[in-house]
């Protein structure tokens, strides 16, 4: 029997610090909390579990801005419609706390046009909406959801009436596109580019040719003869329209950043224990930690734990083979059979896991065990809360 | 291999397209079973080419290689002396490659991209990116030499369902940007091809809620935007082990004392819930099979690989997805 063998294979936490996640959804001191990781782990169910958590555990008045979340979860939280502002969930256990949840879904587009909307006056932000490349940019551009997230965030932030915001973030192609956003946009404002556009609109409008630089003039060759010169002329107007409100644009995505890198957030990563999932969240370690953003822990979701864990996987596959030639237990054999793989799966996890550990040795991490069916009810998110709070439902 | 000695059937005729769009939510796995699709229709010696276009660098992460540059290389053998290449579109290269070839404009490219306008058309028109990428998808599915196809078939490790039918849709995009030009011929073209019999999407999902409910809203899409949709590869399925979720204490502790295991109370009781939970989840996992066989399209089901996606394993994959047709 090897049983002391395999229990040193079985999840256990030992290797990382264990991350505790009550403190941080406890702390006055925390307002934001950011989730992140890569696609399909359970980034959007693990901010509103967390959300709801803080509101009825820690008694804070709570909003969890959520991207795209799984129909039904969405519907659980009271969001059957898209109205970019945050809603009360009603029906959660906050009269001991004192605590508020409030749950709202981005919506990119109309978001983006709020944004043009206050940075400029009626006609212009008419003229803006008018244009093909507004309509392009608002629901396509690389980023613009990342970047509306943010500004989103920023919103609530400045609004000032919650204790808590939890973030979950788009589920990029890149998960760190929401942290180069503003850069990249930045960028984009201060590109010379953008600034040959614009000289002719300023200089009255006349044709842009007129306008001729060296590279200017190879640019609108190229252009012209790719793409016609009706799409320079609608480019031509569209950065003249948005012009006026540029400096807003650029101060309000620095001052996200600004808020994201300070003390009050904290950033969790999300993963589940595969190998690409742990891979993305290693990445993405390293890159808070270039960009110097409050990295918190990871949440390692769906981890798969055997529930009898002191049974050897292989002892029993051994004793179900034995049970089948004996002959009436099949019952115990099967229990036996699915019990060995699910533990074998648990010592695949943690290695998995102990390979971001190795890589980040003080960053925490809290473990939270698979559910069986796909949560999307509040009673399935206060479980996960729990699992990820105490680590007991 | 030379070409001249390559099979002259397309590989497997029920895998009949020539450009196969592998797409899925994010997790699932599609960069895995888009690499598997590329071995399996190598095998036998022809040629595919394995293509990613959101510059993840999947593919190298996948094979374990260094990072693929804008070019066409080598990746692996495939059973019965196929190849498989490898391509990493990267928008920027394209539009110069694009430049180069039919304007001869491969000097002024380069200054274009020194000023940054190359990035910042890609920025402020994100479906010009779209169609030099699957313009570039396109130009290796229909390129020749000689008399014959370079590729038998190419795959395509698309972006996820989340923005799929935006990429491939690369026509409306940009007929809302250029209205004349050769950027609009091109994605015309492109349109043409992804809207043809050449061109299969195959949507890649699990067994769990969130991606088999993406799978239908994006082959819903497809069906609107008139895209050939090929299969519904389900991955990482668990072969069928029955579990009695009702067994009592009592034929558990029976059983475990039959076979020489402790059958102490906490042991007894851990199992008696691990198989209730087994067995919901295999109650979930039937009733979203039901809702995929009800999509109506052809179903693949891919076994998980326990030890993660190594080569040994894409083999695996690749000769349940050749058995599958």
């Amino acid at each position: 029997m090897n049983r002391a063998r395999y229990a040193r294979l079985v999840p256990s936490d030992d290797a990382a610090p264990p991350l505790d996640v009550d403190r941080i959804l406890a702390d006055p001191g925390v307002r934001i909390v950011v989730c992140c990781g890569a696609g399909g782990v359970g980034k959007t169910t693990t901010a509103a579990a967390l959300a709801l958590r803080a509101a009825e555990e820690h008694g804070r008045r709570t909003v969890v801005l959520t991207i795209d979340p799984a129909h039904r979860l969405a519907q659980s939280l009271g969001l059957t419609e898209l109205d970019n502002t945050p809603r009360q969930v009603k029906g959660i256990n906050v009269e001991a706390s004192g605590g508020e949840l409030h749950a709202m879904m981005l919506d990119m587009k109309r978001t983006f046009d709020d944004v043009v909307l206050q940075h400029t006056d009626p006609a212009r932000a008419a003229e803006i909406f008018a244009n093909p490349f507004y309509a392009a940019m608002s629901s396509t551009f690389a980023g613009t959801q990342e970047y509306m997230a943010m500004e989103k965030l920023g919103q609530l932030h400045a609004r000032g009436e919650w204790d808590l915001i939890v973030v979950d973030t788009p589920p990029s192609r890149s998960a760190l596109d929401f942290l180069d956003a503003p850069a990249r946009l930045a960028r984009f404002l201060d590109g010379r580019m953008l600034r040959l556009l614009l000289a002719p609109a300023r200089t009255g409008g006349r044709s842009m040719f007129s306008f001729v630089t060296a590279g200017f003039g190879m640019f609108s060759k190229v252009v012209q003869k790719l793409l016609g010169a009706q799409l320079l002329s609608d480019l031509s107007g569209f950065v003249a329209a948005l012009d006026s409100m540029f400096g807003g644009f650029r101060q309000r995505a620095e001052q996200t950043y600004r808020i994201l890198q300070a003390q009050e957030t904290a950033f969790l990563l999300v993963a589940a224990p595969e190998p690409d999932a742990v891979r993305e969240a290693a990445y993405f370690a390293g890159r808070l930690r270039a960009d110097r953003m409050p990295l918190a822990g990871l949440v390692l979701n769906r981890v798969h734990r055997p529930a009898a864990p002191e049974l050897d996987p292989d002892e029993s596959l051994a004793a179900a083979d034995r049970l089948a030639r004996l002959g009436g237990h099949d019952g115990t054999a099967d229990v036996l059979r699915a019990h060995a793989t699910l533990a074998h799966q648990a010592v695949r996890e943690q290695r998995v896991a102990a390979r971001f550990t190795a890589a980040f040795p003080t960053v925490p991490v809290a473990s939270v065990t698979a559910q069986p069916a796909d949560v999307h009810d509040i009673d399935g998110l206060r479980t996960i809360g729990s699992l990820a709070g105490q680590g007991d439902p | 291999m030379g070409a001249a000695q390559r099979p002259a059937e397309p590989a497997g005729t029920e895998w009949p397209a020539r450009l196969h769009v592998v797409t899925g939510k994010g997790g699932t796995g599609k960069t895995s079973v888009a690499a598997a699709l590329a071995l399996a229709l190598a095998t036998g010696g022809r040629r595919t080419l394995l293509v990613e276009v959101e510059g993840r660098q999947g593919i190298a992460q996948l094979f374990g290689t260094d990072p693929f540059p804008y070019a066409e290389r080598h990746l692996t053998d495939a059973a019965g002396g196929g190849e498989v290449r490898a391509l990493a579109v990267d928008a920027e290269e394209a539009l110069l490659e694009y430049l180069d070839m039919f304007y001869k404009l491969a000097g002024a490219g380069r200054a274009l991209r020194k000023l940054g306008a190359i990035d910042f058309a890609t920025t402020i028109a994100p479906g010009l990116r779209d169609v030099l990428l699957t313009g570039k998808v396109k130009e290796a599915t229909t390129r020749t030499q000689g008399q014959q196809r370079v590729y038998d078939a190419v795959v395509l490790d698309a972006p996820p369902t989340g923005r799929i039918a935006r990429f491939l849709n690369v026509t409306a995009e940009t007929a809302r940007l250029a209205r004349v030009g050769p950027i609009k011929t091109q994605s015309e073209g492109v349109a043409a091809l992804l809207r043809s019999p050449m061109t299969a999407v195959h949507v890649v999902t699990l067994l769990e809620e969130m991606p088999v409910q993406e799978t239908a809203d994006a082959i819903a899409d497809f069906a609107t935007l008139g895209f050939p949709v090929g299969r519904i590869i389900v991955n990482a399925t668990r072969p069928p082990a029955p579990v009695n979720a009702a067994i009592t204490a009592a034929e558990l502790t029976a059983g475990l004392l039959a076979a020489g295991l402790p059958a102490d109370e906490a042991t007894v009781s851990g199992l008696a819930t691990e198989a209730r939970d087994q067995s919901v989840r295999r109650d979930l996992e039937d009733s979203l099979r039901t809702e995929l066989a009800e999509l109506g399209l052809p179903l693949v089901e891919l076994p998980l690989l326990p030890d993660g996606v190594d080569r040994a394993g894409l083999d695996l994959l690749a000769a349940a997805l050749v058995r599958a047709a």
